[in-house]
């Protein structure tokens, strides 16, 4: 990726007036990346090829998946009626799971483009990320995209957007960003209707971290936005959130490759290294400052909420140590993943993680495999009894008990409902979303301990209880949840030479059960000659495979089995 | 009085015995009928593949192909070639039975079967009385080829008869009608009594345990003293696996095959059969040697294309026995055996482990198992009771009665040969167990491995 500038930019040649920090934000797929591309090539950051297919997406999982997942920046400069402007664009991901990352990317900007498909028109995202910019009180310029598709309709979408954001038509650039068509009038419009950050150059220093970055070489690199002042290479500056202080060993702007630079002032974005060797000193929301100015802290994040969770242990116990260095390093970039410490009896010491959402969860099970070769089991999470609290079919299934519900406004109502844990650990969130379209939003809060009508159910093999399988169930759910278990263990033992039960039981009640039916003839028919060799690798086979089984009474069990039986169970 | 009380409860033993008892006939003694000359390493079994068929029936997964040219010729004058290099190579002085299998033998010429004898004959010792086999398909030709055979030098034919239900016969996609087999069986009884063996199979499309009980009464009126049951296997890539896929044909459920076989092996033994192996019965001491060797884990050399052997190539020099392929595929297999004398595909060293292993899978499908003596020959510092005496697994399996380890040896009950090969990896991982760590410690003691 050629870049047609001067590689040294003097940045005190953009005073603040001249400086646009902006984000793309937009439903999934409705163009976000593509969009950014253009702008890239348009102000000279990249050269135009056919190659520049979101740029900005550098996993390797958001090229294969075609998703962002996580958010980057470029710094574009855009000259306009003889004047240079400096134009920060923050990419933004479109997934639901990741609209923590949009709320981010919205604290360091002063405006968003919000992209509607012209065809599609406004989805759930768009809505949400709509109240996002709208509750920040940013300036939002609404671009309908993909004009030059057969089924677009950018009149119907314009007059949608006018009834539901309440913005005029004639607000809305029409544009094909694929073809590049109209995204010029973008440009001009981010320079003329999003306001320049308010911050001066006079005054102190005073920066928000607003992302960051784990490099094996330099250690943290943070994202920053500039509110005040101005750094140099060389400054100490201090983390107002652990009261730490660092030099400044880089500073530089993002092209969006890296472009060192001396000095960042007042309203400009760009990055920061110091030295800082653990992700969690570049706390997300921090106020950096420096060292003999300190100032009022900017108002900082809620940290990102897990909705849903997953157990997750190594495939074999000697691969532990890989893996737990696999997920630290993953979770060095990714703070909105929850981690915790778990064991199970059967597949020994593991985590249980907390995820954005589902994609979030395949995400990062994707870039543990590819990136860091590990291999996984997910599990349905163990969760701590304690009762949590929390939809009409999917809240009477789940044990939910409404409390409270409250108009908004004419268009949305917040319910509240008390809800046992375990039911919302694995997909709830999904499924609401799912039965929502998208538009229901999801947040919890631990409602403490509740008594509840919960037994313990053992699986007994021919009578022998399997220790590594014991779950606590409530009542209701004690018959479905034995049968599941007997059903997969019944598939995943092999035969032998005598009948196996499989049972569910509480107490010395059995509430299921599923046969495993002995081999009445086991031995082969023709062993001559040419038979010999492939028996004989059969049979050795065979008898490695029985090293590795577990015996629960008579019972060969391999380890497969209670994989099978614990694995998570997704559509 | 005493003595007669003895005889009667002598004979009270006998008869418990009878089951797997000496009297009965079918137990192989290793001078049967013949006379081995040298040493277990000077001998070995001789088998002979002759690959081409006139159809492939719907069952079949065997190395066996459809020729278009006449090409008998030629392959016999490289079975005969290959038969020669392995011999000298084997440096076998004594051959102690020869097999003709395929694919279908009954389609070479009787003069094939004499040359490959003549050949054998030319350089290690084949005995008169050796045990000479043909694999016959019993059409119409097959019949009226086998004086020739006999002539030729084949003193005992094995007859794929299959089944005596013409239409089961048209499922299974053979070319002959049950009246063409029965005559094939009569004309081979006529020419080598005592020596004919038929095959049967079960388990197949539309049989029930009913129709198989009277199928087997009724071949055993005309069937000769030796016959070989075998369970229809619905093999990967045959025609009738296809069909059972696909629904158009259906085999009956394991259960009823289990029951079907139980009866099987009830009915003959009441009709003075012995069940001498998992699948093959004999009266009047008609039992295979040459399969016993197999059992018994003797030598054998394959020849032919896709042929397999065990022995030890003296003659390169070499000190442990070899599993070996010969080339599958017959046009490859003529061109190298032309080239270099043999056409072998692979050879793998069985060590000092995997040789007991091969002995023990193989022993215990006869029913008399492996006897101390038949153990000691290949593993002469580890009997069976310290190898599998101290082994919970095989406690339970004896407690059970499925396998029995006493001073005769080790071997399955009749119960206990039903579900052999579920016993075999407990059994097995317990040979690993024990012969590992002696086989590091003569590795040590003599740099090489015994």
């Amino acid at each position: 990726m050629a870049s047609t500038q001067t590689d040294t930019i003097d940045l005190s040649k953009f005073p603040v007036d001249r400086i646009r920090n902006f984000c793309i934000i937009a439903h999934i797929d409705h163009g976000k990346s593509t969009l950014a591309d253009r702008l890239l090539e348009m102000t000279g950051a990249i050269v135009k090829t056919q190659k520049n297919k979101q740029v900005l997406d550098k996993l390797q999982v958001e090229r294969e998946r075609g998703i962002t997942v996580k958010a980057q920046t470029a710094s574009l400069i855009y000259s306009h009626q003889g004047q240079q402007y400096l134009l920060n664009l923050i990419d933004t991901p479109g997934h639901v799971d990741f609209s923590y990352e949009v709320s981010r990317s919205i604290s360091a900007c002063q405006g968003v483009l919000l992209i509607v498909d012209a065809n599609q028109g406004i989805q759930a995202q768009t809505v949400a990320n709509f109240y996002l910019a709208f509750e920040a009180q940013l300036a939002i310029i609404p671009v309908i995209n993909k004009i030059d598709l057969k089924n677009a309709d950018p009149e119907r979408v314009a007059s949608q957007i006018e009834k539901v954001f309440d913005i005029p038509c004639n607000e809305c650039i029409r544009i094909s960003a694929k073809l590049g068509t109209n995204v010029e009038a973008v440009l001009q419009a981010v320079v003329d209707r999003i306001p320049p950050p308010v911050a001066s150059i006079d005054d102190p220093f005073k920066a928000l971290v607003f992302d960051s970055n784990f490099d094996h070489y330099r250690g943290v690199v943070a994202n920053i936005a500039v509110f005040g002042g101005r750094v140099r290479k060389g400054d100490r500056i201090v983390s107002a959130y652990l009261g730490k202080s660092y030099e400044v060993n880089e500073l530089g702007i993002l092209r969006p490759d890296e472009h060192p630079t001396q000095k960042l002032f007042a309203g400009q974005v760009g990055y920061m290294v110091t030295g800082m060797k653990d992700v969690k000193e570049a706390q997300i929301g921090d106020t950096l400052y420096l060292k003999e100015q300190p100032v009022e802290t900017l108002p900082g994040f809620k940290p990102a909420k897990a909705m849903v969770f997953a157990g997750m242990f190594p495939t074999d116990q000697s691969d532990y140590p890989g893996l737990r260095s696999a997920i630290e390093r993953l979770t060095l970039n990714d703070s909105s993943v929850t981690v915790q410490r778990d064991s199970s009896m059967a597949l020994g010491a593991g985590w249980r993680l907390g995820f954005l959402g589902l994609l979030h969860m395949e995400v990062f099970n994707q870039r543990l495999e590819q990136e860091y070769n590990a291999s996984v089991i997910v599990t349905a999470p163990t969760v701590p009894y304690k009762a949590v609290l929390s939809s009409p079919r999917l809240i009477k299934n789940r044990r939910g008990i409404q409390k409270n519900m409250v108009y908004i406004d004419d268009k949305r109502v917040m319910m509240k409902y008390l809800f046992p844990l375990n039911e919302i650990v694995v997909d709830f969130y999904d499924l609401l979303k799912s039965l929502s379209s998208g538009y229901a939003s999801f947040d919890y809060e631990n409602a403490g301990y509740q008594a509840a009508d919960l037994i313990k159910m053992n699986i007994l093999l021919n009578g022998q209880p399997v220790e590594e399988l014991i779950t606590i169930v409530h009542r209701g759910r004690a018959y479905s949840a034995g049968k599941a278990m007997c059903e997969r263990l019944q598939d995943s033992i092999p035969r032998q030479m005598f009948e196996i039960a499989v049972q569910a039981s509480i107490g010395s009640k059995v509430i299921a059960r599923e046969t495993i039916k002995a081999y009445r003839k086991n031995v082969l028919a023709k062993c001559y000659g040419g038979d010999i060799t492939r028996k004989m690798k059969l049979l050795k086979k065979q008898a490695e495979g029985k090293k590795k089984m577990r015996l629960i009474g008579n019972v060969e069990v391999p380890k497969d089995a209670f994989i099978n039986v614990l694995k998570r169970k997704d559509k | 009085m005493i003595q007669h009380t003895l005889r009667a409860s002598r004979r009270a033993v006998s008869a418990a015995l009878r089951r797997f008892s000496e009297t009965s006939g079918g137990e192989i003694t290793e001078e049967d009928g013949l006379e081995r000359t040298g040493s277990p390493a000077e001998q070995a079994s001789l088998y002979v593949h002759w690959p081409y068929c006139l159809r492939r029936c719907s069952y079949c997964n065997f190395n066996k192909y459809i020729s278009r040219e006449d090409n008998d010729h030629i392959m016999t004058e490289c079975i005969q070639r290959e038969t020669e290099t392995l011999l000298r190579l084997s440096q076998v002085s004594c051959i102690t039975s020869v097999f003709f299998g395929g694919g279908t033998p009954s389609l070479a010429h009787p003069s094939t079967i004499a040359a490959v004898l003549q050949t054998v004959s030319r350089w290690a010792r084949l005995s008169d009385k050796a045990e000479v086999t043909l694999e016959v398909n019993p059409t119409p030709v097959g019949k009226s080829k086998l004086e020739d055979y006999c002539r030729a030098g084949v003193n005992r034919f094995s007859i794929g008869v299959q089944s005596l239900q013409d239409e089961d016969l048209k499922i299974l996609g053979r070319d002959h009608s049950s009246h063409q087999a029965l005559q094939t069986v009569e004309e081979a009884r006529r020419l080598c009594p005592g020596r004919v063996s038929v095959d049967v199979m079960f388990g197949r499309p539309k049989q029930s345990v009913e129709s198989w009980e009277n199928e087997l009464s009724e071949l055993l009126r005309v069937c000769d003293d030796h016959v070989s049951l075998y369970q229809l296997t619905l093999e990967r890539g045959t025609r009738l696996f296809k069909q059972v896929l696909g629904g158009e044909v259906t085999v009956p459920a394991e259960d009823v095959t289990a029951e079907m076989y139980r009866c099987a092996r009830r009915t003959l033994q009441q009709r003075g059969f012995l069940q001498y192996e998992v699948s093959n019965f004999a009266r009047h001491k008609a039992a295979s040697h040459h399969n016993t060797s197999y059992w018994k884990g003797r030598q054998y050399i394959g020849v032919g294309p896709g042929a397999h052997g065990r022995f030890v190539p003296l003659g390169e020099g070499g000190v442990h026995r070899e599993a070996r392929t010969q080339t599958l595929e017959p046009d490859v297999w003529i061109r190298e055996v032309r080239q270099r004398g043999h056409g072998t595909r692979r050879r793998i060293q069985l060590g000092h482990l995997e040789l007991l292993e091969e002995v023990l899978v193989m022993g215990l499908r006869m029913t008399d198992g492996i006897n101390h003596e038949h153990w000691e020959m290949f593993s002469p510092h580890l009997g069976l009771r310290e190898v599998f005496g101290t082994s919970r697994e095989v406690q339970e399996l004896l407690q059970s009665g499925q396998l029995i380890l006493d001073d005769r040896g080790l071997r399955c009950s009749w119960d206990g040969l039903v579900l052999l090969d579920s016993m075999l990896p407990a059994l097995l991982v317990e040979l690993e167990r024990q012969i590992g760590p002696s086989l590091q410690r003569d590795h040590h003691t003599d740099g090489s491995p015994h």
